[in-house]
């Protein structure tokens, strides 16, 4: 039960600054879906449907990503090199374990969160989407990978400088190439090879399909749980290192 | 009870620590004294497990700090030199956090979180963030959580910079009400002063070396009782001497003013470090 300590912690901080998170999660996805599913998709059709439903689902899997990895990533190495905050769990007897399930919990939540204000916003917008059980376990799943991801980014990267340059040369890039607003299949053979390995890639895919109709991708499924997995336990790799 | 044995951390080419051995006893006040840089928080850290020794071994309480970290944790308790209070927590929250953290039940950690509200004077400001304390609330605060679970050693490494001096003595009165409950304690300052009245004995550390270990009484008897300081002559400076007649007749050859005083322990510390604290 130590890891949900450390949840509550977040949960507490989260609770008193919930209207400010609130906020801040609407403006991106908003200016996702006026940009490119109003503005540029309007009309345009994408594998058959129109663009604005298949656009919605690789919003959600990016703000999943960004706001999950941000969430811990940015603030456990302000904790870490900063605050020191981190010190607090070091001196504690619970074990690197507890501390990144909490962690990486805390991050889940918070890109939960943010993926059901785009659906809520994508609904007002028009899309229809098919949302059940397992969209919500991708989603999850995805926001758990990239938690673990800001587990690893904080715990090894040094400066706060380096910290934003990893979002810009990793996060940024994925956020356009996986299959969030175009089909990976239009990129050049490597390209396409290396976008077909990344985690996001996955997400989008059995997003939408899981929103067009419900189709279940076990291979994208797999692939996210895989990534989940890897990266939970280089994050306790790290963390015991920290000494 | 604190031992260390030939405890040594480098960083690199630097020598942070080098071969420290040291035994604090039980309900002792210890004070670790050194200019800049000479490794007391670098010891504190490797004591409280965070930072690892390259050389050496320290036990607290006979467990060993490289290996038995759960059980060292449960005995210490630790206020370090920065503060790294969780801001975005309320004064209350954050010492809920460590009670949680340290597995304290529910009902008995709201009592001792009151309770240490109460000891440090912040029960009107519990429930405010920590963002809006000042430094001397934090300082308080810092210990306060540090005291949550009880534990049987202290660790403080500079716990009054930056405070007044009504602040201070608040602080002094908080470690010797611990001390005098049974808790050991090391701290470390640059206030020379705080070490002479709070503690029982005092260990002086000079790049990554102990230089002198003692009470203050003891360390006074080593560089001689009595200073002879002089302004303005051709010997400028101080000069220690075992008794006020041997003081006397060498003041007697100096020109300009000459001051005749017994020594302190800012005394021995410069004589022995060689420079000003602080330098
Ligand atoms: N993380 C680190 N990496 C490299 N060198 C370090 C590190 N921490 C401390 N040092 C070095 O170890 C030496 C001892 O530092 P330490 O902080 O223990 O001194 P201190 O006695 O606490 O000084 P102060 O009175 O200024 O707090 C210094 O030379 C310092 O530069
Ligand atoms: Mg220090």
């Amino acid at each position: 039960m130590d890891f949900y300590t450390v949840l509550w912690r977040e949960m507490v901080v989260l609770r008193r600054t919930f209207y400010k998170f609130f906020a801040s999660r609407l403006v991106s996805p908003l200016l996702y879906l006026v940009a490119f599913g109003w503005g540029l998709g309007r009309g345009l059709k994408m594998n058959g449907g129109n663009y604005l439903e298949f656009v919605v689902p690789g919003i959600i899997a990016l703000s999943a990503m960004n706001t999950s990895f941000n969430a811990v990533g940015i603030t456990l190495n302000m904790s870490r090199l900063y605050h020191k905050t981190l010190e607090e769990y070091l001196i504690a007897p619970i074990s690197a374990g507890a501390f990144v399930l909490g962690e990486v919990l805390a991050g889940t939540v918070r890109g939960l969160l943010a993926s059901l204000i785009i659906l809520a916003l994508a609904f007002l917008f028009g899309a229809r989407l098919a949302v059940n059980g397992w969209f919500l376990l991708v989603v999850v799943l995805t926001c758990f990978l990239f938690a673990a991801l800001g587990v690893v980014a904080a715990m090894t990267i040094n400066s706060h400088e380096d910290m934003a340059n990893f979002s810009t040369f990793v996060i940024l890039p994925m956020s356009f190439l996986c299959g969030t607003f175009f089909s990976p299949d239009r990129l050049p053979g490597a390209v396409a090879y290396i976008i077909e390995a990344l985690p996001l890639t996955h997400a989008s895919y059995a997003l939408r399909a899981l929103a067009r109709g419900g189709e279940l991708l076990p291979l994208s499924l797999a692939v996210l749980a895989a990534y989940a997995v890897v990266l939970f336990l280089a994050g306790v790799a790290v963390v015991r290192k920290v000494r | 009870m604190i031992e260390l044995r030939r405890l040594t951390k480098h960083y690199g080419n630097i020598v942070a620590v080098a071969g420290l051995d040291l035994e604090i006893k039980k309900g002792e006040i210890f004070a670790l004294l050194g200019p800049n840089g000479a490794g007391k928080t670098t010891t504190i850290r490797m004591l409280t497990m965070l930072t690892r020794p390259t050389g050496g071994m320290a036990l607290i309480n006979g467990y060993d700090v490289t290996r038995d970290l759960d059980k060292v944790k449960k005995e210490i308790g630790v206020v370090p030199q920065h503060m790294n209070l969780d801001q975005e927590l309320t004064a209350r929250e954050n010492l809920e956090l460590h009670g949680r953290l340290h597995k304290i039940p529910a009902p008995e950690r709201r009592k001792r979180t009151e309770e240490l509200l109460n000891y440090v004077e912040l029960q009107d400001r519990a429930g405010e963030l920590v963002s809006r304390f000042s430094g001397g609330m934090k300082r308080r605060l810092m210990i306060a959580r540090a005291l949550m679970h009880s534990p049987q050693i202290l660790f403080l490494d500079e716990p009054t910079v930056g405070l007044d001096p009504q602040t201070r003595r608040k602080i002094w009165d908080l470690i010797r009400r611990m001390n005098g409950e049974g808790m050991t304690v090391l701290l470390t300052t640059h206030y020379i002063e705080e070490a002479e009245v709070l503690c029982h004995r005092v260990g002086i550390m000079d790049k990554g070396k102990l230089i002198a270990i003692g009470t203050p009484g003891e360390l006074k008897q080593k560089v001689g009782e009595v200073v002879v300081e002089s302004f303005g002559g051709r010997d400028t400076g101080y000069k220690f001497f075992a008794g006020r007649e041997d003081a006397l007749a060498y003041a007697r050859h100096l020109e300009g003013d000459v001051l005749i005083r017994e020594s302190n322990l800012e005394d021995v510390f410069i004589e022995l470090t060689g420079h000003k604290v602080g330098d």
